[in-house]
């Protein structure tokens, strides 16, 4: 067995597991959540030794990398086709590392934890499994897998509207699955021999009408605008991030919402390049729509929660702008504000946990000089809010700089309209961290106990990715470096 | 290249500080103070090697680079680099020396503080960053760096962060520094768009190349200036500094008046090469006005911390509007000099603080510590912190044999030939000398106000002190540097009124080759010949000299027939032009003014957003699902009566028709004879119609 078979179906092992322990023995649950996710971690970090920095992927098998190719459902021509390349890996290594974190967030869940667990790692299998697929039947079984269990989280373990919440998130995302579906096998009928392979959809994209890319252009691009979520498709994710338990916000907003743009650029993108090229400046003026649009919405936000909800929006709009210009810098800095996205809003999403488990509430105007009572989280969040709102050093700042200046050439005014972003997130970012860590301490958070260890050991980790691609973001631009050069070569040459 | 390596030690020694303190901090004796200040001392000594070596060679074209890859995307790359050349030098003994006498100056003044020794982590770190700023040889390290040392700026400023007015001073500077480099980051992306590259070498090759050229250019030069006027607080983003005196009045002289304000000029200094002649009027004037417009706010109020920071304000519009009349070296010489007196204003301000802090804590009176009408007759108890605040105010006002005069001649010299040559720009040698002698004013107001007469809080008089050892060296140190001599001696002489032939004009050339030279426009090589203007002092340098003395001199008396002998009242004066002093005393309304619209437009529009994603994108989210309800209960309904309807109403039918037929089936004999019969009976009358 292969790598990638190995990490995406471990944790469904791990699943399969333990729906069949006892629902009393909460820690061997515990115990099997963490070995399951360490072990899909350990495994993607020898992929990582491992992983050639030079061959690039997108429509060549032979430059893909840990590819595991079998027939699979010979009478429809669905094949069982992995592999990764410089777009997908990095996607993984977050993965596999946010899971690992997040079964540690998850220790205070207080009910029902075997359903839980179970359904986390059957979660993650999903989401692993998008990001390895190469045949677009495999790919979409993937996609659907990651709904099921993200639905019963939020609706089960969230908050007060967490059926709201959970419905609006499930009828959101499979009216997208939908749309995709229809393309998926627009795509299958239109080549000849009929086909689900990525690869040889991307590869006879020259016989494909431009009427024919628009439209499946357009019903993947809801599909996938819905997951990132772009507006107006938006307003599904701060109901679900508000309601969903802490790890479960972390994934979505750290993992979920990258496969909107990931889809873009590993499906969309290669299979339609006369669409992605005709709808480039449309993509553009969205993404700055989502900067502007979130940040200034973020500011007006009460609820903490719903703040951090908002600014990943605003955050998501750069790497929509990166995307759309074509450049290196461009789109290198896009998938790399992808990857510093992740590990930036999950750590925002961590902290909001924190302080959410001691207060019991996320009225941002209901704290106040926390810095006094609290020092090291105080520290933990100023990191955390100063590398979201892009201060140079931190990995933040990178990525936004990068997308600035890809698209800056192309699409002049709208950059300069972006770049005025960051005054407004660097705005409320502040403003928040005043209200809630700055002045006087009231008295009834003078009992507050200081952020535990465990808390700390689920964001040391983030915290040092952040600074390290902050000081010297090479380690990870060479992972996807060769891939998006070429991706660029093939969409727009 | 040695001495490179030096440079980039020199910087990398507070970033190990900051690390030992803000993890072992607390843990090391005394806290770590020793580590910090220690190291501080360390780099200035390593500094003072670079500089010694520096004047030692007297070569003006000394430069020393060093390149490195940093981020390689295959095809676009974006190395930086280091540079070592006089101006580096010059700015890192600044940095150094006013670090390292700041630092010594804290121990003293922060004793006690719960959080000292994130003091030192944050000073440290400072002091990272802003080596980095003068290290760096590529914008984007400078502006990598210049974002950092606003951090530590917002950090100090809200250090002491349960105050609500600290925090919300650091969110200012944070905020409005953040609109400059919005200026700065586009006038970045514009050069690498047109020439690939950040590196200040390279842009000055393509300049002068032509490949980045006409307003494009223009642009650039103005969006880094933009930068500039955030980072050097010049008008209108000048709004924050005199806020950021809510920190520590150490952490006021270092970074809010001796170094880190003062890298918006720096900055100006590196890019001159890229200036326009439409940049270099706009910094002129904006330097210029800043200038004037600063002191007029000076000259009324009454928090020494506040007129100070309005004064620095005042100052930087000085080596602004020098740079912008193409008084390259004077603006940077103004920079150091300035750098030691008001360093050494705002600490002997801080001993006054303390002392006034001490005293009225001792009485239990409440009264403001740092209000100038508390003060008076400070002479006789505190003569060190009075007789070097002495110095540093006669710098500052321009008197002779002090290092202020030196380098505000040499700028109003500069301005008077510029308008001399082009005399449609007579405003800016009029702000400037109006500027210096309400400076002159103001800073004698100042001094007679907390050194002379009686003070004011009598009870609390007895508790007056003199700051201790640690904090009065400091003082004693910077007063030295307000001396002119160490400015003016050159290889064999030292002037007494001009920097001319003194080491600074030699080491400090301005670049040869500048935009206004490569583009050949009107007023392009005779500005920068008036560069050397002060070497051979011409005829605008004597009448400088004069006219600033006179106005200077009348300035000081001013102030000591209004505030000493009284033969002239200030509240008089203030009652004849009451909207003017209001205005003056309101620091002409621009808070209020920005409140009123720029803040409150991002208010309104927030909130707009958040009721537009609440109430109509989610009106038509759940609105299409309730329509989607209301349509299913209607199909449901359509389903039981209209459908079920018809179905059973066929089924009814049916039954019906079966009872009504049924009927029929009665199995009686004589019935169906009956029915017989009548059917006979129909179809023989049918047949007969």
């Amino acid at each position: 067995m292969g790598f990638l078979t190995l990490i995406t179906f471990i944790p469904l092992v791990g699943a399969a597991i333990i729906t069949f322990l006892p629902k009393g023995k909460i820690a061997l649950i515990k115990k099997v959540s963490v070995a399951a996710t360490g072990l899909t971690l350990l495994l993607t970090i020898i992929m990582l030794l491992r992983f050639d920095r030079t061959m690039p992927g997108i429509n060549k098998e032979g430059q893909f990398q840990f590819v595991e190719h079998h027939k699979w459902i010979e009478v429809f021509n669905i094949d069982y086709f992995m592999g990764v390349d410089g777009l997908s890996f990095p996607m993984i290594l977050l993965t596999a590392l946010l899971c690992f974190l997040c079964v540690f967030a998850s220790w205070n869940i207080d009910r029902a934890q075997k359903g839980y667990f179970a359904l986390f790692l059957l979660l993650e299998t999903g989401m692993i499994g998008t990001f390895c697929s190469l045949d677009f039947f495999l790919f979409y079984i993937f996609w659907e897998v990651m709904l099921l269990p993200m639905y019963f989280l939020i609706g089960i373990w969230g908050g007060p509207r967490r059926e709201y919440a959970a419905i609006k998130f499930f009828l959101y995302t499979l009216f997208g699955s939908l749309l995709m579906l229809l393309s998926m096998l627009a795509f299958y009928f239109t080549n000849e021999p009929h086909t689900f392979n990525m690869l040889t959809i991307m590869q006879n994209s020259i016989t494909y009408t431009r009427t024919f890319q628009y439209w499946v252009y357009i019903a993947l691009f809801i599909g996938f605008a819905i997951k990132v979520p772009i507006f107006p498709f938006h307003t599904w994710l701060p109901d679900a991030h508000v309601e969903a338990p802490t790890p479960i916000s972390v994934i979505l907003a750290a993992i979920l919402l990258k496969m909107g743009t990931y889809g873009l650029l590993r499906i969309s993108y290669p299979m339609l390049p006369d669409a992605a090229n005709y709808f480039a400046y449309g993509l553009a003026i969205l993404g700055l729509i989502n900067i502007l649009y979130g940040a200034f919405a973020a500011m007006a936000q009460t609820d903490l929660k719903k703040l951090v909800a908002y600014s990943s929006i605003s955050h998501m709009g750069y790497v929509l702008l990166g995307m759309s210009v074509f450049t290196s810098a461009g789109i290198n800095g896009a998938v790399l504000q992808m990857f510093n996205h992740g590990t930036i809003t999950a750590m925002l999403f961590l902290i909001v946990g924190v302080i959410y488990d001691r207060a019991h509430h996320r009225e941002i105007s209901g704290f106040g000089g926390l810095g006094s009572q609290m020092p090291i989280y105080t520290g933990i969040t100023s990191f955390a809010f100063f590398a979201s709102f892009g201060l140079p050093g931190l990995s933040g700042f990178i990525s936004e700089a990068m997308v600035f200046i890809g698209a800056f050439p192309v699409y002049k005014y709208i950059t300069v309209f972006a770049v005025s972003g960051v005054i407004i997130t660097a705005g409320y970012f502040l403003w928040t961290l005043q209200r809630i860590f700055l002045g006087k301490l009231q008295d009834k958070y003078k009992t507050l106990p200081e952020i535990s260890g465990m808390e700390i050991f689920t964001l040391a980790p983030l915290m040092i990715i952040i600074l390290f691609v902050g000081v010297y973001p090479m380690p990870v631009l060479n992972l996807m470096r060769a891939s998006l050069n070429y991706l660029i070569e093939v969409v727009h040459p | 290249m040695t001495l490179l390596y030096l440079a980039i030690i020199i910087w990398l020694l507070p970033l190990l500080t900051f690390i030992i303190q803000i993890f072992f901090g607390n843990r090391l004796p005394r806290k770590g103070d020793w580590v910090v200040v220690g190291a501080m001392f360390i780099d200035l000594a390593l500094a003072l090697v670079i500089f010694g070596n520096v004047i030692y060679k007297y070569n003006p074209d000394f430069r020393a680079v060093l390149q490195f890859d940093w981020i390689s995307l295959g095809g676009q790359d974006f190395p930086l680099g280091f540079v070592l050349d006089n101006v580096t030098a010059v700015m890192l003994v600044v940095v150094t020396l006013v670090s390292a006498l700041i630092f010594l100056y804290s121990i003293g003044y922060m004793k006690g503080d719960p959080l000292y020794s994130r003091y030192f982590a944050y000073l440290s770190f400072f002091a990272f960053s802003m080596l980095g700023v003068v290290l760096f040889e590529n914008l984007f390290g400078i502006y990598i760096c210049w974002e950092l040392v606003g951090l530590s700026s917002y950090l100090l400023i809200g250090f002491w962060f349960e105050k609500d007015s600290a925090s919300d001073a650091g969110k200012k500077a944070f905020i409005t520094n953040r609109v400059g480099d919005f200026g700065m980051f586009l006038g970045m992306l514009i050069v690498f768009s047109a020439l690939g590259t950040f590196s200040l070498e390279g842009i000055k090759n393509g300049v002068e190349s032509g490949q980045l050229s006409g307003t494009l250019l223009t642009a650039a030069g103005i969006l880094f200036f933009m930068g500039a006027v955030g980072k050097s607080a010049q008008f209108p983003l000048h709004v924050w500094l005199p806020d950021a005196m809510e920190g520590p009045t150490p952490v006021s002289a270092l970074i809010h008046a001796a170094t880190m304000v003062a890298a918006g000029v720096y900055l100006i200094v590196r890019i001159v090469f890229m200036l326009t002649p439409v940049s270099t009027v706009v910094i002129a004037y904006i330097g210029g006005f800043t200038a004037f417009f600063a002191a007029t706010i000076a000259l009324t109020q009454n928090d020494i911390k506040r007129i100070l920071a309005y004064s620095t304000v005042s100052q930087l519009g000085y080596m602004m509007l020098a740079l912008g009349t193409g008084s390259y070296a004077a603006g940077l010489f103004h920079l150091m000099t300035h750098a030691f007196f008001k360093a050494l204003l705002f600490l002997g301000s801080g001993s006054i603080i303390y002392a006034m802090h001490h005293a009225l804590h001792a009485v239990n009176n409440d009264a403001d510590p740092q209000n100038i009408n508390n003060m008076g007759g400070l002479r006789r108890k505190m003569k060190v912190t009075f007789w070097t605040y002495l110095v540093a105010t006669l710098a500052i006002s321009g008197v002779p044999f002090t290092s202020g005069f030196i380098s505000k001649d040499a700028i109003l010299a500069g301005t008077l030939s510029f308008a001399g040559r082009y005399p449609q720009h007579f405003l800016l040698p009029f702000f400037g000398f109006a500027a210096a002698g309400i400076t002159a004013f103001y800073m004698f107001r100042l001094v007679f106000k907390t050194f002379f007469g009686e003070f004011k809080i009598s009870e609390a008089r007895e508790h007056i002190h003199e700051s201790g050892k640690i904090m009065t060296v400091p003082l004693v140190g910077f007063a030295v540097f307000c001396f002119f001599a160490f400015y003016t001696a050159g290889n064999n002489s030292i002037s007494l009124s001009s920097p001319g032939e003194g080491w600074f004009y030699d080491l400090i050339k301005p670049p040869e080759q500048t935009a206004m030279t490569a583009a050949e426009m009107p007023f392009s090589e005779e500005i920068y010949e008036q560069e050397e203007l002060p070497a051979e002092p011409g005829a605008s340098h004597s009448y400088a000299i004069f006219l600033s003395l006179l106005i200077v001199g009348a300035g000081i008396v001013v102030s000591y027939r209004t505030y000493i002998s009284k033969t002239i009242s200030a509240e008089t004066w203030a009652a004849m032009y009451p909207r003017l002093y209001r205005g003056m005393y309101n620091k002409w309304y621009i808070d209020e003014f920005y409140h009123a619209t720029v803040i409150k437009l991002i208010f309104v529009w927030s909130a707009l957003c958040r009721w537009f994603d609440n109430v109509i994108i989610d009106g038509i989210v759940n609105g299409s699902a309730r329509i989607t309800v209301i349509f299913s209960w209607f199909e449901g309904k359509f389903d039981n009566i209209v459908i079920d309807g018809i179905v059973n109403g066929i089924a009814n039918a049916t039954q019906i028709l079966g009872w009504f037929t049924r009927q029929f089936q009665t199995g009686r004999i004589q019935n169906y004879l009956v029915g017989f019969l009548i059917g006979i009976f129909v179809i023989i009358i049918f047949r007969m119609m």
